[in-house]
């Protein structure tokens, strides 16, 4: 028996030695319960594969570079009259809601039309967490980082409100705090002079939930998951379908990708 | 050459070892303090992560390390939480300022920070109101926790 197969199967070794030692049939079924629980519910998802996607942490765990967040954004289900991703977002974090120039934007539903062939599509724009963000390239105080498991997070502790990240930012997705706030939420500080964007709701990534958006989609347009996961639903569905990203030949390998534009 | 300092500076110096001596005999003789102190209240009677001596000289260490653990490491359930301290310090105070950790001078975090003149930034971008059920939960739950394993702790320590 090699190696491999001898760590995947304890629950096989625990039943032949409950018959060994001519315990109970009830020791034997949970024995059998455990080997099951490890393996199959339905066809291709597991109990393990569902805690991982889930991807809540341990208290006094830190973030893993095992885990990479992204977004898969298929287009050809988001209709261009919906905003429900944009008030989730505003509501979960915070936001006013307005649109002026002065008002943070951490998601906007944005318009394309094809030049050539006049084809339109809708689709939600926001912090495209890039594997190379080029906002944490110019950032001067290293406020701008990208956390290990790939969301890309201003720290305002060390913002200093210079804006090079706004200028840097070739997807628009970054938004600075003009006036003072005093409606913030509990999970989510933000305040005046410092530099903010979408934070892939790392608030509620972190208790196993998905981002706001991607709840709040009525046709779940919006796939959050584990890109480092071969088997998670996310990375499945890319291998499937086409998929681009936005400036795609800015190579900055972004978590965000786009189907159907 | 002794004579070139003036008897009348000799006296004027040791006036002044003695005032200082004196001093703070004084000060304790006065169980008031000739000093006036903040007026702070804390509504829950529960013990705090530490001791007040602790939290008043390290509060601020305490919070800064774990804020950069948290937003940057992304580690969560800390201990030490910015959500927690408000839970149980957001205070008195009228109108805007009821049940806020600032905004007068009878709440916790403002009080405190006039008293001792030190700016208090922390509550330009967080909520010092309570809001959020969880943290308050999981802090109760470690404080229950604390609370356990520290049979001694006093009740009403946590100013």
């Amino acid at each position: 028996m090699s190696e491999h197969q001898r760590i995947d199967s304890p629950p096989a070794t625990q039943a032949r030695e409950a018959v060994r030692a001519g315990t109970s049939r009830r020791a034997l079924l949970g024995a059998g319960a455990a080997g099951l629980a490890g393996v199959l519910l339905a066809p291709g998802i597991r109990l393990i594969e569902i805690a991982a996607a889930q991807g809540a942490r341990a208290a006094g765990e830190p973030a893993s570079s095992k885990v990479r967040w992204g977004m898969l954004i298929d287009t050809t289900r988001c209709a261009s009259d919906c905003n429900q991703c944009v008030t989730a977002c505003n509501t979960e974090n915070g936001l006013s809601g307005g649109t002026s120039p002065t008002d943070s934007q951490w998601i906007r539903k944005v318009e394309i039309r094809h030049r050539d062939t006049g084809r339109t599509s809708s689709a939600p724009v926001m912090c495209q967490h890039c594997a190379n963000p080029p906002c944490v390239d110019v950032c001067p105080t290293g406020a701008s980082f990208k956390r290990a498991d790939g969301i890309v997070l201003v720290d305002r502790h060390t913002c200093i409100g210079c804006r090079y990240c706004v200028m840097a930012c070739p997807y628009k997705a970054r938004s600075f705090v003009h006036e003072p706030l005093t409606a913030q939420k509990p999970d989510v500080p933000r305040g005046k002079g410092c530099v903010e964007g979408c934070t892939m709701c790392v608030q509620r990534v972190d208790r196993g939930l998905q981002p706001a958006c991607a709840d709040a989609c009525p046709e779940q347009a919006i796939l959050f998951g584990n890109l480092n996961d071969p088997d998670s639903a996310i990375s499945r569905r890319i291998r499937e379908i086409a998929t681009t990203r936005i400036r795609e030949d800015l190579r900055l390998d972004t978590g965000v990708r786009y189907h159907g534009i | 050459m002794p004579g070139i300092v003036p008897t009348r500076w000799l006296k004027a110096i040791a006036f002044a070892l003695c005032a200082g001596a004196l001093a703070p005999a004084a000060l304790a003789a006065d169980p008031a303090g000739r000093v006036a102190k903040p007026s702070i209240s804390v509504d829950r009677a529960t013990q705090c992560i530490d001791t007040p001596a602790v939290m008043r000289r390290t509060h601020m260490d305490l919070l800064k390390h774990q804020r950069d653990r948290t937003v940057r490491a992304g580690v969560r359930g800390e201990k030490v939480h910015l959500n927690a301290c408000i839970e149980c310090h957001a205070g008195p105070g009228a109108g805007a300022a009821a049940g806020s950790a600032v905004g007068s001078p009878q709440a916790f975090c403002e009080g405190c920070h006039r008293y001792a003149a030190v700016k208090l930034d922390c509550f330009e971008c967080h909520q010092p109101k309570p809001g959020s059920a969880r943290p308050a939960a999981a802090a109760r739950a470690f404080i229950a926790g604390t609370a356990a394993s520290q049979p001694g702790a006093a009740p009403g320590a946590t100013q």
